[in-house]
């Protein structure tokens, strides 16, 4: 649920609730993009100096 | 026929007998697969619950699996954060166990709710009144940390490290890893120590309910110290029973001494923490709530003192004891005794934590309601078990998982004569040439 959904309510049970849950969601999403592009760069990195 | 797939260094069995082996399995999985489809599409008519029984079979499974399952958190707790660096030669297996009770448990879940198509209302549609919520909210998120954390070893397998952002993915993980550990041990903190509280807060069942430290009752604490105590012993068991089976040793002592020692000295303080958290309630919070201890363990077919004493004593104290001293801890026999025991004693304390919580009376003119599964519960309760033998079969076939294997189980090179033999057989080039290793594309 989003702080914008008809059903939320601000008090300190929906914020700890949903914001524990979109905190440990975030890391794990940044970590897992962070883990991908670098990836991606590493690839292409690799890949031109195959090239040249 | 897979060679090419098997890692590096390491034996295995031919294909037919590893599909021949899991045969058996695969057919105890399809019982379970079509009593989970009758539940779905017939509905929770198929079960044994009642209004008494709200939780049953499945929520003990539920919370047995993920006690059992602890050990994934605790051990890369240990290694990642607290730097037991001699755990890495376990923690895949760690971590392999942990995906398995974890999915199990979701899945029963997905049995449980009766309609899975709204399964997400429980994250859209939160009471944020209800532990279970937060347990949701946590067994999913932990459940996604632990698919980051196997996904590194399947992209380890032998042909898929060959593609070079696979690799480098995998690579990647491994360095950031001790972010996604911290994650999965806060979580797990937070679910474990929920499922505990639900039975703690139930005012009205005095069976379960517990004295408070501000809002958390004291089966939060206890559930995440059961867990981090027990889960590991999770791990040594079906790692000692792996190398029954595959005939090998897999994970050399020190490792399994040094993991038992954690989790024995865990077990013991957990031990004393139960032990402690009895008597307060047996004399203090029984006695204020009108009743008398005998009311919870008489008059009834099942449940009796005997299950206090085998939670508490035979499978609580002694155990732990056993771990605990180094003498017995380094005893095979001894070890494997007390890792039962272990694991008995978690899963017969979540089993008094659910299902006797529902069937003391709690009105005086109620009788005890004693439960007895249906089939289909028994079927879809064993499914999750025969699911983890096939993932942990195909894992330790074709994934490397146990970092020591090729130094504990060197291949002999063949005779020179069988070499000689099948020379002329084998084109230099050919994947067999190289024991299936084919060559990179890129290279």
């Amino acid at each position: 649920m989003f702080p914008f959904s008809f059903e939320w309510i601000w008090d300190l049970g929906h914020m700890v609730f949903h914001g524990g849950l979109w905190y440990a969601l975030t890391i794990i999403g940044l970590g897992m993009t962070y883990c991908v592009i670098k990836a991606v760069l590493d690839t292409q990195k690799d890949n031109g100096s195959h090239h040249h | 026929m897979d060679a090419a797939l098997i890692p590096k260094g390491a034996k295995r069995c031919p294909l037919w007998q590893f599909l021949a082996g899991l045969t058996p399995v695969a057919l105890i999985l399809l019982w379970g697969v079509y009593a989970m489809l009758l539940c779905w599409m017939k509905g929770l008519n198929q079960t044994n619950m009642n209004n008494a029984y709200g939780f049953a079979l499945w929520i003990w499974a539920d919370l047995a699996v993920i006690a059992l399952g602890g050990g994934a958190f605790f051990s890369g707790f240990l290694k990642y954060l607290v730097g037991k660096d001699e755990l890495k030669n376990i923690i895949n297996y760690a971590v392999l166990i942990g995906f398995v009770c974890y999915s199990s448990a979701l899945l029963i879940l997905a049995i449980d709710i009766g309609q899975p198509l709204r399964g997400w209302f429980i994250f859209w549609h939160a009471n944020i009144h209800s532990m279970l919520t937060e347990v949701a909210f946590c067994l999913t998120c932990y459940f996604f940390v632990l698919t980051i954390e196997y996904l590194p070893l399947m992209l380890e397998n032998r042909q898929l490290d060959r593609i070079p952002f696979f690799h480098k993915l995998s690579h990647n993980m491994h360095e950031i890893m001790a972010i996604f550990a911290a994650t999965g041990a806060f979580l797990s903190f937070f679910h474990q120590g929920s499922l505990g509280g639900v039975a703690g807060v139930l005012f009205g069942r005095p069976f379960g309910f517990r004295e408070h430290i501000l809002i958390w009752p004291f089966t939060f604490f206890l559930f995440t110290w059961s867990a981090a105590a027990y889960g590991p012993c999770f791990t040594i068991m079906i790692t000692k029973i792996t190398e029954k089976i595959t005939r090998k040793k897999l994970v050399k002592d020190n490792v399994i001494w040094l993991l038992a020692k954690i989790s024995g000295w865990m077990m013991l303080t957990y031990a004393v923490a139960k032990t402690l958290d009895t008597i307060y309630w047996a004399s203090v919070t029984v006695p204020e709530k009108g009743f008398a201890l005998s009311y919870f363990y008489t008059n009834n077919a099942l449940y009796g003192y005997w299950i206090l004493f085998v939670e508490l004593v035979l499978c609580g104290w002694v155990p732990a004891l056993l771990l605990v001293s180094r003498k017995t801890r380094e005893n095979n026999k001894i070890l494997w005794l007390a890792v039962i025991l272990g694991v008995i004693g978690v899963s017969l304390n979540r089993w008094v934590m659910v299902l006797q919580v529902l069937a003391v009376p709690v009105l005086p003119f109620l009788q005890w309601v004693l439960y007895y599964p249906s089939w289909q519960e028994v079927a879809t309760t064993i499914l999750p078990v025969a699911y983890g033998i096939i993932l942990i079969s195909l894992s330790y076939r074709y994934l490397p998982i146990f970092p020591q294997e090729a130094e504990l189980n060197p291949i002999e090179p063949p005779p020179v004569a069988e070499a000689q033999e099948a020379g002329p057989e084998i084109e230099p080039d050919s994947p067999e040439a190289s024991g299936g290793d084919l060559q990179p594309a890129q290279a």
